[in-house]
């Protein structure tokens, strides 16, 4: 662990003539979570699409040291490349699940589904694999066979977790992934992804407006506000000593709800 | 000339036929690409081979022998109205006989009869993506395609061992052809998958609706999907034909009576005469007429 995982040089993306996200420096560290906090509209979804290569930036690089140990710029990948990535070293939790999920396929083949992509085409083992992976995610053995649409919205979130990690990735990019859940289940799955993320060694960039998840969950963390990355450092650094005055407003804001 | 001159040869018109005929050599070229093309309008409704019809339009010529089947049958209205069609447009030929057949349009089945070279088998098509069922974006299957991203045709296997024990895909069973693209065989049986491999025949696939054609060539390999641990198998029949007595032929399954009567005839009906003209006997008896009643 003497290198980063990714390194990202002055990203920035803009829509048109409306800025989305600029100038964003950092680095990531292999088991390192970062959270990224800012208001609405502060360029959050902007920067995680950009770093996961779901948006094309308009300038800057990201570049990641892939499973051989070869440092490439993500943009430049191929897009069978990337693709492959993307279903294997990586993950991706959305907010709202349906959108990582297959709705009309059952538990088990959305675990498996990663597993059937990179090529393995032994039943047994597939179902094997989605049983051990549905236990670590906490949801019952005979589920396994329900469509998600039947879970609820917490065990729909656990599900897409358990289908991202099913492939073993090295990072996972989550955009606000407690965000649509009752305050109870927020706080069980977010118990869930630090036990996991420790327990793996993932590296993982998450998007929230919550503070709350930010303190959780991450060991550094970066805030934004209008697209521009304006303090960052250790989480509980920047939580209980901000430096910069929005900063200062926002922890504040926030201790008093 | 007579009442037919008012037709082009075959129906389309030879500028059609070329742009046709065009899609069809890049799809030979490309064993399982499904080739986009303009697909026109045939004077009978979608559902009834239109695909198919203009994929023998636009390869049919004054000395081809054409036989039509659908469901295994030569007598059945579609069939019949659509060798009619080929007999006033093109004025060809028509047989009941595989052997004697230089084009065979299919819908549902391959001849049991082993095809030769020479022959071309074009089936008609209604969906031509297997992957569809589970990924209704075209742009997407098309990425996909593109790309070999075939996970998700496994993730339907999957779903059919976990809900029935077995893969239960008995019609449309998905293959790869040549190692490459994974294709939809059309509605057949997935009896007839194996007959596909390595076929000396040529055979098209035209699914006028979606405007899409793919072939494979003579001498492709086509495999089935299927795990390791579920190998891909076709059907079983408990008995032979009742009237021919053949066993490695596709049967389906006729109700007698209400009280549960039943037997198996063969569904390639042309294979079944053969049979029975050259002696063979199932058990319900020589009459085939006397044996249904
Ligand atoms: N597709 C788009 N086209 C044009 N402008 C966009 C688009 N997506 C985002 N923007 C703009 O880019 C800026 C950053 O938006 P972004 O969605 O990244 O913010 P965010 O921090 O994720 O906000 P939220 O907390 O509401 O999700 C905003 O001004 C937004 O209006
Ligand atoms: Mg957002």
């Amino acid at each position: 662990m003497t290198e980063p995982l990714l390194r990202v040089e002055n990203l920035t993306k803009y829509y048109g003539s409306r800025l989305g996200c600029a100038d964003v420096n950092f680095e990531l560290w292999p088991g390192e979570v970062l959270a990224i906090v800012g208001e609405s509209g502060s360029g959050k979804t902007t920067l995680l699409n950009s770093l996961s290569a779901t948006l094309e930036p308009s300038s800057g690089r990201t570049l990641y040291r892939m499973r051989d140990e070869q440092w490439r710029n993500i943009y430049e990948l191929s897009e069978a490349e990337r693709r492959f990535l993307v279903r294997t070293d990586w993950g991706f939790v959305h907010q709202n699940p349906a959108d990582g999920l297959r709705m009309t396929v059952s538990a088990g083949a959305n675990v498996g589904e990663r597993l059937m992509a990179v090529g393995d085409r032994h039943y047994g083992h597939i179902r094997e694999t989605a049983l051990d992976w549905l236990g670590r995610v906490e949801i019952a053995a005979d589920r396994i066979d329900d469509q998600p649409r039947s879970f609820s919205g917490g065990m729909r979130q656990r599900l897409q977790i358990a289908r991202n990690l099913v492939t073993g990735p090295r990072l996972v990019f989550m955009d606000e992934p407690t965000g649509g859940l009752d305050v109870s289940v927020q706080a069980r799955l977010l118990d869930l992804l630090r036990g996991l993320v420790g327990e793996l060694g993932l590296a993982a960039i998450v998007v929230t407006h919550d503070l709350a998840v930010a303190r959780l969950l991450s060991h550094r963390m970066m805030v934004m506000k209008d697209g521009r990355v304006i303090e960052a450092g250790l989480t509980d650094r920047v939580l209980d000593d901000p430096r910069e005055p929005y900063t200062q407003l926002l922890v504040s804001s926030i201790l008093q709800v | 000339m007579n009442a037919v001159a008012q037709y082009n040869f075959a129906y389309l018109d030879e500028q059609t036929k070329r742009m046709i005929r065009r899609a069809i050599l890049k799809a030979i070229a490309i064993p399982g690409y499904q080739v986009p093309f303009s697909s026109r309008e045939m004077p009978m409704p979608y559902g009834w081979g239109t695909g198919g019809v203009q994929v023998t339009a636009s390869i049919i010529g004054p000395q081809d022998v054409l036989k039509v089947i659908d469901q295994g049958a030569d007598d059945t209205t579609n069939a019949v109205s659509i060798r009619a069609f080929f007999a006033k447009v093109a004025q060809v030929e028509t047989t009941t006989h595989t052997a004697e057949a230089t084009i065979i349009q299919t819908r549902h089945r391959i001849p049991e009869k082993a095809l030769g070279q020479g022959q071309i088998l074009v089936y008609q098509v209604p969906i031509p993506e297997p992957l569809r069922f589970l990924e209704p974006r075209e742009t997407e299957t098309r990425k996909m395609h593109a790309l070999e991203e075939y996970g998700l045709m496994h993730v339907k296997l999957y779903e059919d061992i976990a809900r029935h024990g077995r893969i239960a895909t008995t019609y449309a069973y998905p293959v790869k052809v040549e190692g490459r693209y994974v294709m939809d065989p059309s509605p057949t049986p997935k009896f007839d998958n194996p007959k596909m491999h390595m076929s000396e025949a040529l055979q098209l696939f035209g699914a006028g609706r979606e405007h899409r054609i793919y072939a494979v060539p003579p001498h492709t390999e086509v495999v089935s999907l299927d795990f390791e641990d579920h190998p891909f198998e076709i059907q079983h029949f408990e008995e032979p034909c009742a009237l021919c007595g053949a066993s490695q032929v596709y049967l389906d399954e006729v109700i007698l009576d209400d009280r549960g009567g039943h037997m198996y005839v063969c569904s390639d009906t042309d294979n079944c005469e053969e049979r029975r003209a050259a002696g063979h006997v199932g058990a319900l008896g020589a009459d085939p007429m006397e044996a249904a009643e």
